[in-house]
């Protein structure tokens, strides 16, 4: 054998190795991003609740997109609403959290609080630009830890038809929201359908009204609050709202919309689409005010987004990265666009408003919109718990508005 | 034979089967002490501490002794949830009781499409406890449900039956009674066929057919089968929590909340999961009180 030929078969070996070694680089990377730090990420995990289509299909290409922009890939999970926040604990006691993690933005207190993740602006963000009560949402302590593309709120959808046969304005006030009901209510029609359930889903749809109405969650018990109350028992009591008020999720107070057996519904933007489907011809208005003059104050709704305490400041940056795309003026644009929910951003409105033109007074209303928890904080849900059951207790008759209030809080906030 | 009597080498061999035995308990014993052992413990331990969010990251949760157990039974929900806890369970035993031995008896008869009939009624069972909930609350609406819509035809007034604090645990009870009767059916007709046709051949002779027949022949030779299939059914009522959150979430002002539904809303709600798991032992214990009469009743009639 020729030391020639020995060489080319040298020459064959390291060509081959070379050729594996390629072969394995990528592998190792994904590999080290489980555990330790690498130079150079090209995964990132992502956990959130858009199990269900539209928003799945949405949420996936919408960060797929990102992920290409910023150079990684993504390994997305999408849990169902209620399972997501269980699964979340039980997450970070194992310290499997993603890089990227999803939350409803009234959990984000309870999670932050367990100090699993990382602030913000400590990752070099800046919620410059983006409204005061999605910043406050997304605060604890004093640090911000969340913020989210899309917020959503409450609002008076109503059936246009129906209001313009009865010749009636859109109501702004309570006694005009009583007088549509009453109007609206016929045969087998309800005037009015909101969510009172004995769940948080009752507290939300009654800020609205306690907010605007003046009253506090740092005290439940007011006259304000009471006047607020006995609205509800009003529509109810006169049967210009279903007793099934009690009972029904806002999904199914969507379907009562739909399917004509109410004519004015308190929802939010997120069941706008199937609004849009049926065959109402729908449209929304901000939630009528107690007095001409006084400002409706909305509840903030939306999901925001996190980066979890993993331990790998360099994936942590890309996460910040990707997260960055995602809060983008036209990642925002185009997400909200296509979800009809509402822009995190004032400087994106009018172009949100141009497109989607019926979607303006719930732009109006989140952008004077006030976040559950900006007050309490981790306590919110406790006084969530507090006033749905005085909800509860004043529209089954047990007790009066002012009674249940002073009870609930006597009985959840002591 | 005494042990006294008993040479070393037979000892050994006693010695060796009984290493045989315990190692063919050990992997028995190993996951009844990893899956059942180890939850109780950590939720026992987990009601006499601050457990917090906080305390999945950090691990720390200071012991608070009691407080988890006076908090929640000094809650104004608790007396309801006792009280409703009771009526929900012996309301829903009584009726897939007697209707699930009912349909066992009726079934025990031969005729045609029988076989049919049977695996029909067990479409409860195999339904995903959240579909049924949902379905039933389509059913039990007041102003458009169809069991309203039928009552209408016989001149009946919509009954408010999901929101109203008077009836609406009545039909939490309902759904769960027709959930409970396959279950029920099945192991009651499992039971009825153990007893020989011979016995009511003889009784007929003798004259004892239909409800005598019953009396003395059926009943006590189920009797031990009937109290499995009644222990069974209260322990797995009293967790019973998916239908009623799927109905009703506890309210209307809480005429339907439960020891459980309250456990669950505690710790996965409110995040207390100190009270979560003191209100969820307390139901355990419950649980436990009727597991020792049962096994008291099956040892006293081992003796009879």
């Amino acid at each position: 054998m020729s030391t020639s030929s020995r060489n080319l078969l040298n020459r064959r070996h390291a060509l081959r190795g070379a050729a594996l070694a390629a072969l394995a680089l990528p592998l190792a990377a994904c590999g080290s991003g489980s555990g330790g730090s690498s130079d150079e990420t090209t995964s990132l995990t992502v956990l959130d609740y858009y199990a269900d289509d539209p928003d799945n299909g949405i949420f996936q290409s919408a960060l797929e997109a990102a992920a290409q922009k910023v150079g990684v890939t993504i390994k997305r999970e999408a849990v169902n609403g209620t399972g997501l926040i269980q699964k979340v604990l039980q997450m970070i006691s194992s310290r499997t959290l993603p890089d990227l993690l999803m939350l409803d933005n009234p959990d984000l207190q309870q999670i932050a609080a367990t100090g699993a993740l990382v602030p913000l602006t400590s990752l070099g963000f800046s919620a410059d630009g983006f409204i005061d009560g999605f910043v406050g949402a997304g605060t604890y302590g004093d640090e911000l830890y969340a913020m989210g593309p899309c917020a959503n709120t409450l609002g008076l959808y109503y059936d246009q038809d129906a209001l313009s046969q009865a010749g009636l304005e859109v109501p702004t006030t309570w006694d005009e929201l009583k007088a549509a009901a009453q109007a609206l209510t016929t045969g087998d029609r309800y005037g009015i359908a909101f969510c009172a359930k004995a769940s948080y889903e009752g507290s939300w749809q009654f800020l609205p009204f306690f907010w605007s109405a003046g009253a506090d969650e740092t005290d439940i018990a007011t006259q304000e609050a009471a006047g607020a109350l006995q609205l509800w028992v009003d529509l109810v009591n006169n049967g210009w709202a279903s007793q099934g008020v009690l009972n029904w999720s806002q999904i199914e107070v969507g379907e009562q919309f739909t399917s004509r057996k109410a004519a004015m519904v308190i929802d939010g933007p997120w069941l706008t689409t199937t609004f849009e489907n049926s065959d109402v011809n729908w449209a929304v208005a901000e939630i009528p005010v107690p007095r001409a003059g006084d400002t409706s104050v909305s509840p903030l709704g939306g999901e925001m987004w996190t980066i979890p305490e993993t331990g790998d400041p360099t994936r942590q940056a890309k996460a910040m990265e990707l997260l960055t795309v995602l809060l983008s003026d036209d990642s925002i644009l185009e997400l909200n666009t296509t979800r009809y929910t509402i822009p995190t951003k004032e400087a994106v409105d009018a172009d949100y408003v141009a497109a989607l033109a019926q979607m303006e007074p719930l732009v109006t209303a989140v952008n004077n919109g006030r976040s559950r928890t900006a007050q309490l904080g981790e306590g919110w849900p406790k006084t969530a718990e507090a006033l749905y059951n005085a909800i509860q207790s004043a529209l089954t008759g047990q007790a009066q508005p002012l009674a249940a209030l002073e009870t609930a809080k006597a009985d959840f906030l002591s | 034979m005494t042990s006294t009597t008993e040479t070393p080498a037979r000892r050994a061999m006693r010695l060796k089967e009984e290493l045989a035995k315990w190692t063919f308990l050990a992997p028995a014993l190993l996951f009844l002490v990893l899956f059942f052992g180890y939850p109780i413990v950590k939720n026992v331990m987990m009601s006499v501490q601050e457990y917090t969010t906080r305390t999945f990251y950090t691990g720390e949760a200071p012991w608070v002794g009691f407080d988890n157990y006076i908090a929640v039974v000094s809650s104004s929900v608790f007396g309801t949830a006792m009280l409703n806890t009771l009526l929900f369970t012996v309301g829903s035993i009584a009726g897939q009781f007697t209707i699930g031995l009912a349909l066992a008896v009726f079934f025990k008869k031969r005729f045609p499409l029988n076989g049919v009939m049977r695996s029909l009624m067990l479409l409860p069972w195999l339904l995903p406890m959240i579909v049924s909930s949902a379905i039933w609350k389509w059913m039990l609406d007041k102003d458009s449900g169809i069991i309203n819509e039928i009552l209408g035809v016989v001149g009946v007034d919509a009954v408010p039956w999901l929101t109203s604090t008077n009836v609406a645990l009545a039909a939490v009870v309902i759904v769960n009674i027709w959930l409970g009767i396959p279950f029920n059916m099945t192991i009651l007709y499992s039971g009825l066929q153990d007893i020989p046709d011979e016995l009511y051949e003889a009784a007929a002779l003798d004259g004892a057919v239909g409800w005598r027949a019953f009396r003395s022949i059926t009943w006590p030779l189920l009797r031990p089968v009937v109290s499995v299939v009644l222990i069974l059914g209260v322990v797995y009522t009293l967790k019973v929590l998916d239908i009623i959150l799927g109905l009703t979430d506890g309210g209307p002002a809480n005429a339907t909340v439960t020891l459980a539904t309250q456990s669950y809303k505690l710790s996965f709600a409110n995040f207390e999961f100190g009270q979560g798991a003191a209100l969820g032992n307390i139901l355990v214990i419950i649980s436990l009180v009727f597991a020792v009469v049962y096994l008291r009743v099956s040892h006293a009639e081992k003796e009879d």
